[in-house]
């Protein structure tokens, strides 16, 4: 029998210490599983974790392949805590970076002050209107917000496939699935640091996350409609007593994670491949659903834990340049990380109990029986 | 005060125990559930176990019934000591156990019900026709055929208590039987009792009820903080001497006095109609009552009744499409959302405390914000003024002496009934126009429950009206002017209390209208 009982007061210290020894530990086993499969075990995780941040640049490159996470995170998160599962935040993206791919084509001739905010807002309309489908369905209807979410992806995903092959496609593109290039005024700029100029693919968008994740938290501590979302997703009946409504909150959180995740679809084209192709996302709408729980649905945190996932991705990709590493093994070293910080995570905030049964007869050991 | 403890009536004095209990002690974490309780019960006596909620009398109940062991002590049964290893080896030694809450199939026939409880292989046909002897032999008056979800709450009851007894036990254990009985049907149950007691049935009855406990046992084991402080004839002592045992200090009186409360009507229901929305819940008939200023209006009535139905709707929770439902001080707030009805004067406590009054995994500041958000200050555009929310708190806390275990702890770290006491004075330092509470001193110990109910009797005295919904018939009738009844989604004329006696409730309550209860009452 293993019992777990929350823990009446989780210490801070074990709360810090908690991530460092789970990645200890994760060192540890991955240094095993290395040696066994023959790589110098220092070597791969060098790979994994130095190699990727060894230089400025790179440090600045894993704020970028964080930034679309942190991003979607800042909003899933608030689904997350009022407990509607939104699983279709890659759709979202999709959608996103459609709608403000339509401004960007459409209006190429906009100075850079109307583009960026039409965008913006277009992006956020993509999103949410995508996410909205789910959210009204499950108002309305009573459907399950996680199936409808997820097949839209898919719907998704087809259809802006649809879009670079067919209407949107440039005919300069040799048959290509591809839009023409954005202008420059639909491009996020890079960061041009004073005494060091450009540094890597650093761009305004991250810190554009950075704030939004700051903003989210400022929302979802401080302000009323924050802890409407709370009391729904801890206590639904209660937040009906409170007075808020659940078809309300439900219609809010999913517009909230829709439009960012559609913010980020903009901010991963703009910024990053400046035309819409078939495939602008590398997941990162499911990738953040595991960065908002690392994060422990705490919008601060998720900025932490998106740099964490990035690096592992990261790294995984430089352990198979280096190494030759098959992308299997960067995988499993990847789940193995995560496991260990959400299990990690699980200590610290319940008191873990085994006990043994005593010796007991059959017919006992098999009684059901639960009541009283 | 002095008690004697007595081991042993004289009548038993050279008899072996049923089941004897010697020492029990059974910790989680630091907090000792039971602390070296001993307690023996003999062939055919009735004993009751006495403790407020949270001494100790599940916990003891669950290790003779073998849902728990003992961390040290020893229990003897039939002068042997066993080790209880679960409820299937309490069964085979003669040991069966009702549970407060039932655990019927709503959907099957009290027969297939009481089937899936016992070994296999009787026939359904074998099964009831021994249903219908044992219910003819002591009066139950169980149809074996019939549906459970149509049976009353006191039917379903016997079902279980029917299936306890066809096991055929020697000693049967009853956790709090009589909470959802009308006092007909208490009595009917003591007689069922009482009769399988003289066939030699020892019967260990768990309540807080003291009158009752003093109608039907013989002697009585008082549990408090895990501590046997005594074992008594309960015919020597009288309900204020068990309470005090109880709760171990003087217990206060609460009384609604002489006033007669009536002053102008401040809530008006009328024709207040609910569709039920699932096959279990009940339908509200044509609600209409008038609370006044001054007064207490009691609505007495047994669980599932409506009392739900008609919380939600006096909340806002659901709310009719129909207007002038529901007046307030002559506005129409039959339309409004649960907010609007508390700026316009209303406050409300739910039954449930965890997960509908308050939010157990959140601070009692963010709970004190859920009914005060709609108050002015509390949130200048859109965000929470945190200060003032965590001062709001604590001032009611201060207020309404709810016992901290910090500045500003999370309410599941609160117990029961300073919970309660929280949400009840949030509400009542809002000074509403009327109060509708549901059960509100339901699992709280007798010195929180003294206070609430006299809280309310002084916000009643400061000019507000008080509806309470409970069904506590006892707290009916200490602090309620006036009496109403819920049986069945309909809800009976209110009387002056004074002009109302328990039978005559207790006959509204299952079902019977004024005229033939006060028939009935005669006859």
């Amino acid at each position: 029998m293993i019992n777990l009982t929350p823990r009446k007061d989780i210490s801070t210290k074990l709360t810090l210490l908690t991530p460092v020894v789970a990645i200890a530990i994760t060192l540890v086993i991955g240094a095993v599983i290395f040696g066994v499969l023959g790589y110098d075990p220092l070597e791969a995780l060098y790979q994994f974790f130095v190699a990727p941040v060894s230089q400025p640049y790179q440090i600045a490159d894993l704020f970028v392949k964080a930034c679309p996470l942190i991003i979607i995170a800042s909003g899933l998160v608030f689904c997350y805590r009022a407990n509607v599962w939104n699983i279709g935040a890659e759709g979202q993206l999709i959608l996103g970076a459609v709608f403000s791919g339509y401004i960007a084509l459409t209006y190429p001739d906009l100075s850079v002050w109307a583009m960026m905010p039409l965008m913006i807002v277009a992006s956020m309309l993509g999103g949410l209107l995508w996410a909205m489908i789910p959210a009204l369905l499950k108002t309305r209807f009573n459907t399950n917000e996680i199936l409808v979410s997820l097949m839209l992806t898919y719907v998704g995903s087809l259809l802006i496939d649809w879009i670079v092959r067919g209407p949107w496609r440039d005919p300069m593109s040799f048959g290509f699935p591809l839009t023409k290039m954005y202008e420059d005024a639909a491009l996020i700029p890079r960061i041009q640091l004073p005494g060091i100029g450009y540094l890597g693919q650093l761009h305004w968008g991250v810190v554009g996350a950075i704030l939004l994740a700051i903003f989210a938290w400022f929302v979802l501590s401080r302000m009323l409609v924050g802890f409407q979302v709370k009391v729904m997703g801890a206590a639904p009946r209660a937040g009906r007593f409170a007075g808020f409504s659940p078809a309300m909150v439900t219609i809010m959180v999913m517009a909230i994670s829709g439009a960012a995740a559609g913010v980020a679809g903009m901010v991963e084209v703009s910024a990053n491949i400046g035309q819409l192709q078939p495939d602008i996302s590398f997941g990162y709408g499911f990738t953040a659903i595991i960065v908002a729980f690392l994060a422990r649905l705490n919008p601060l945190a998720v900025i932490a834990a998106g740099l964490v996932v990035a690096l592992a991705e990261l790294g995984g990709d430089s352990a198979q340049i280096a190494l030759g590493m098959p992308k299997v093994v960067t995988g499993v070293f990847k789940g193995i990380l995560l496991f260990m910080l959400l299990a990690g995570e699980t200590f610290n905030r319940f008191h873990i109990e085994v006990r043994w049964p005593q010796a007991r007869s059959g017919d006992a050991a098999k009684d059901q029986e639960a009541r009283g | 005060m002095t008690i004697t403890p007595r081991k042993k009536t004289s009548k038993n004095a050279d008899a072996t125990p049923l089941l004897q209990a010697l020492g029990i002690v059974k910790k989680f974490g630091d907090f000792t559930a039971n602390d070296d309780v001993s307690f023996s019960i003999y062939k055919g006596e009735i004993h009751a176990l006495l403790g407020e909620n949270g001494a100790g009398k599940s916990t003891f109940v669950k290790m003779i019934y073998g849902l728990m062991q003992p961390d040290a002590g020893l229990i003897e049964y039939k002068g042997a000591p066993v080790v209880i290893n679960g409820p299937q080896h309490a069964r085979d030694l003669g040991i069966g156990m009702v549970f407060q809450h039932f655990s019927l199939f709503q959907a099957l026939t009290v027969a297939e019900n009481i089937q899936l409880a016992l070994p296999p292989g009787e026939s359904l046909a074998s099964l009831s026709d021994r249903v219908r002897k044992m219910s003819a032999e002591y009066g139950i008056g169980v149809d074996p055929e019939a549906r459970v979800h149509n049976l009353s709450v006191g039917q379903q009851q016997r079902v279980e208590i029917m299936r306890c007894l066809l096991q055929d036990p020697s000693l049967l254990i009853m956790d709090e039987p009589t909470s959802v009985l009308t006092p007909q049907e208490t009595e009917q149950l003591f007689d069922v009792l009482r009769r399988f007691s003289k066939a030699g049935m020892a019967i260990l009855f768990i309540s807080h009820k003291l009158d009752e406990i003093r109608a039907l046992t013989s002697r009585a084991t008082v549990l408090r903080r895990g501590v046997n402080v005594g074992t008594v004839d309960t015919s020597t002592q009288s309900s204020r001497q068990l309470a005090e045992m109880m709760v171990g200090e003087k217990v206060g009186d609460v009384s609604r006095g002489a006033s007669l409360g009536g002053g102008k009507t401040l809530l008006t229901i009328k024709g207040l109609a609910r569709p039920r929305e699932t096959q279990f819940a009940t339908a509200l008939q044509d609600i209409s009552m008038q609370a006044r200023s001054g007064e207490i209006l009691g609505i007495a009535g047994i669980a599932g009744n409506g009392q739900d139905e008609l919380m939600e709707a006096l909340i806002g929770e659901w709310r009719s499409d129909q207007a002038g439902v529901i007046m307030l001080d002559g506005h129409d707030i039959s339309r409004e959302r649960p907010a609007a009805r508390r700026n316009a004067g209303l406050g409300f406590v739910p039954e449930e405390r965890n997960g509908h009054a308050a939010v157990p995994v959140m601070t009692l500041a963010e709970n004190n914000l859920l009914t005060g958000h709609s108050h002015p200050g509390a949130v200048r555009n859109g965000v929470i003024d945190g200060a003032a929310m965590r001062k709001a708190a604590g001032d009611v806390a201060a207020a309404f002496d709810v016992r901290l275990p910090n500045e500003n702890p999370l309410a599941s770290s609160l117990s029961g009934g300073n919970l309660q006491k929280f949400v009840v004075g949030r509400e009542i330092v809002k000074s509403p126009l009327v109060l509708i509470v549901s059960q509100p001193t339901w699992g709280v110990d007798v010195g929180a429950a003294m206070f609430i109910r006299s809280s309310m009797l002084e916000l009643a005295a400061k000019g507000s009206a008080v509806v309470m919904i409970s069904q506590d018939l006892e707290e009916v009738f200490m602090i309620a002017h006036r009496i109403a009844v819920l049986y069945d989604g309909r809800l009976s004329e209110a009387m002056p209390t004074a002009d109302l006696t328990a039978e005559k409730v207790g006959l509204l309550m299952g079902g019977s209208n004024a005229n033939t209860a006060s028939q009935a009452a005669s006859g």
